[in-house]
């Protein structure tokens, strides 16, 4: 071995190591935060563990064989796809309408940007609160004018089937502000001149300039905008806790409440853990099936 | 293919004033040129003939009938925009089919499922087809008509945008400094083909552009604009040969013209830092002259001609561009000021170690502007036989 060479390993070895020493810091959080409690997760999913337990046994895969079986587990997953299938199309479709009519007013746009985005800043547990309030059959302001246009009287909350469509409204309501910003950062980013040149080359109706422009050129903002949503609805708790506690009848029991239920009402760690991963590996598969499906349609810039 | 007429037009943002009663007749078939400055009203004023915006007053006529009230479309012209403004998530073709299909089909047989139902579609969808490989051959990107813009080169693209104009033969072609995005080189080579385009095509070009360059090697006719206004409309050779400003003579010709104080004696007698020129004005007053570069003879220190006047000057730099040089002198007591002129030779062996040259040029291939730098004429003749008899 030559002296140069024995320098340039010296070299070499000195930088691996000042990369790894780099990289360490933010390797460990990823570490403590994401990766040992997803791990922690994993192992309890295979065990009995109850909380406060002193000691619990390795069930192996029993877990989820009895997750596969479990009425309240599918009853659960059902009542959360149609939850999802009524906010997605919702919160995404009236979000980008409202984006629409808002992105050329000039004035009154900051006005209204901020009362669509008022509810994405409140704490949606109050918020539940107030909902629970305004939709309440004897009390609640929605019933009186149902009442005085001569309907009867609406159970929102306590009917099964409008339980969960009512639930969905509120989902939207939270939102639409949210998803609202997005469309309307992506719709500034569309240039004028697209709209001009579409102008002259005919594109004369509203409907004309969305087709052709606006809702091409809002794929990929459309795409980010359906992926978080669909996370988001996935993930619906506070409204079920507070509102419903998955009634009447469990026709408002979602994925999240259930595993709340297994894990912090029953006790039943090593079962919520087991729940708590097939969450997760729906939301996984999700996220992988939109990204593909939409990325074929939006890939051009 | 279709005259257009501007009818005092007018713009006015707020309180801005834009465009102050533009007036200008542009011929079927003709190529005309707004240029001028940025901020000077000339992309305004296509926006409006394109109906992109509206007048403040004044009216837009196309072969002769208002159009003020229809919608661009309804114009049938086509625009070229600085940006391509082309469509990223549309291939070639689909960018250029867009004007046909908006045209020849209606909103049912355009709609996404809509259109599945429709017997005609097909058959206009085949012509339109038609249409754009026609077009496409004629600009030579048939071979690009499966590219998205992305994937297109700046020249590319700009052939697409004019595809784009060209494919439904509108009444007249607006172009919004089409080249201004492109390579020098790139540029000049366009500027050949957009003129050989539209000696093909025949229909009306309107061209908005900020390089006098352009301006001169394209167009039937130059408008130069500023502040709102035409300064001056007219043949590229007439700008160039007789500007009517002081602004239109800065503005035209590379490199740009020499300005130099001058005065008119009491008597009319033009003095160029004290001594006469054998021009004559009408009036006496201040005045500046112009003098072309390419008027200006450099001499060795000096050297004096007959029927040239002579300015005493010291070399300052020069530019070497391969056929001529472009000397940068500075004028010497009495005189002042710079001037630049070209020479074809080499500067060295003109001067020497003091740099001291002497500028030749004909008193009459002068120009000369007012107080109010608006052109005035003068009489080289009758001074010219004045300054024999004297």
């Amino acid at each position: 071995m030559t002296a140069p060479r024995r320098t340039r390993d010296r070299q070499r070895l000195i930088e691996t190591l000042a990369g790894y020493g780099f990289a360490m810091p933010a390797f460990v959080l990823l570490l403590l935060t994401n990766i040992v409690p997803l791990l922690v997760l994993l192992y309890l999913s295979f065990t009995n563990y109850q909380l406060g337990a002193l000691d619990w046994h390795f069930l192996g895969l029993d877990n989820f064989r009895k997750a596969l079986g479990d009425p309240v587990l599918r009853r659960s997953l059902t009542n959360t796809f149609v939850y999802v299938a009524i906010v997605l199309p919702g919160a995404v479709g009236l979000a980008l309408l409202v984006a629409v009519l808002l992105h050329r007013r000039k004035r009154t746009r900051a006005i209204y940007e901020v009362i669509y985005f008022l509810p994405v800043t409140s704490t949606l547990i109050a918020m539940a609160t107030v909902w629970q309030f305004i939709l309440h059959p004897k009390l609640g302001p929605v019933n009186g004018v149902l009442k005085a246009l001569g309907f009867g009287e609406v159970a929102f909350l306590s009917e099964p089937s409008l339980v969960l469509p009512t639930l969905a409204a509120i989902g939207i309501w939270q939102l639409i502000g949210f998803n609202m910003v997005l469309f309307l950062a992506g719709l500034s980013a569309i240039p004028r001149d697209l709209y001009e040149a579409a102008e002259i080359d005919g594109c004369h109706s509203g409907v004309d300039r969305f087709l052709t422009i606006t809702w091409p050129l809002l794929g990929p903002t459309t795409m980010f905008v359906i992926v978080t949503t669909s996370i988001t609805a996935f993930k619906v708790f506070d409204t079920v806790a507070v509102m419903t506690r998955g009634g009447p009848m469990g026709s408002s029991e979602v994925l999240l409440y259930a595993i709340y239920l297994e894990g912090y009402q029953y006790f039943h760690m090593g079962y919520a853990a087991a729940l708590t991963l097939i969450f997760l590996a729906f939301v996984l598969v999700f996220s992988i099936l939109q990204t593909i499906v939409l990325e074929r349609r939006v890939h051009y810039a | 293919m279709a005259s257009v007429t501007l009818q005092s037009i007018s713009k006015s943002f707020g309180a801005t004033e834009v465009l102050s009663g533009i007036d200008l007749a542009i011929a079927d078939g003709e190529f005309l040129t707004l240029v001028g400055a940025s901020g000077c009203g000339k992309s305004t004023l296509i926006r409006i003939i394109a109906g992109l915006e509206p007048q403040t007053s004044g009216s837009v006529l196309i072969d002769g009938k208002p159009v003020d009230h229809l919608r661009p479309h309804e114009r049938h012209l086509a625009m070229v925009f600085q940006s391509y403004a082309l469509y990223p998530h549309m291939r070639v073709f689909g960018n250029i089919a867009l004007p046909l299909v908006m045209s020849r089909l209606n909103l049912a047989e355009r709609l996404p499922v809509m259109r599945l139902f429709s017997p005609r579609r097909r058959r206009v969808m085949a012509e339109i087809e038609r249409d754009v490989r026609a077009v496409a051959k004629q600009l030579q990107i048939e071979a690009l008509l499966d590219r998205r813009p992305a994937q297109l080169s700046g020249g590319q693209r700009q052939r697409v945008a004019l595809g784009r104009a060209m494919v439904r033969q509108p009444a007249a072609f607006l172009m919004d400094e089409p080249l201004s995005n492109l390579d020098a080189k790139l540029r000049v080579h366009m500027r050949s083909e957009l003129a050989e385009l539209h000696a093909r095509l025949g229909t009306t070009f309107i061209y908005v552009t900020h390089d006098q360059v352009e301006a001169m090697t394209m167009s039937d006719r130059v408008a130069m604009m500023d502040g709102g206004t035409i300064l001056q409309l007219g043949r590229p050779s007439e700008l160039y040969a007789r500007p009517a400003s002081i602004k239109v003579a800065q503005f035209i010709g590379t490199p740009a013209i020499n300005l130099l104080p001058a005065n008119a004696a009491a008597d009319g007698t033009v003095e160029l830092f004290g001594s006469a020129l054998p021009l004559r004005m009408r009036r006496a007053g201040a005045l500046t002259l112009g003098i072309r570069p390419e008027a200006i003879v450099a001499a060795p220190p000096g050297t004096q001609r007959a029927g040239l006047h002579m300015l005493p000057a010291r070399l300052r730099r020069s530019e070497n561009l391969g056929a001529e040089h472009i000397l940068h002198a500075d004028l010497v007591a009495p005189a002042s000021g710079t001037i630049v002129c070209s020479y074809e030779g080499d500067p060295d062996e003109l001067t020497h170690d003091a740099r001291g040259i002497a500028l030749l040029f004909p008193p009459d291939k002068c120009h000369l502007f007012d107080a109010d730098g608006q052109r005035v004429d003068f009489e080289p003749a009758v001074a010219s036989v004045r300054a024999l008899h004297a």
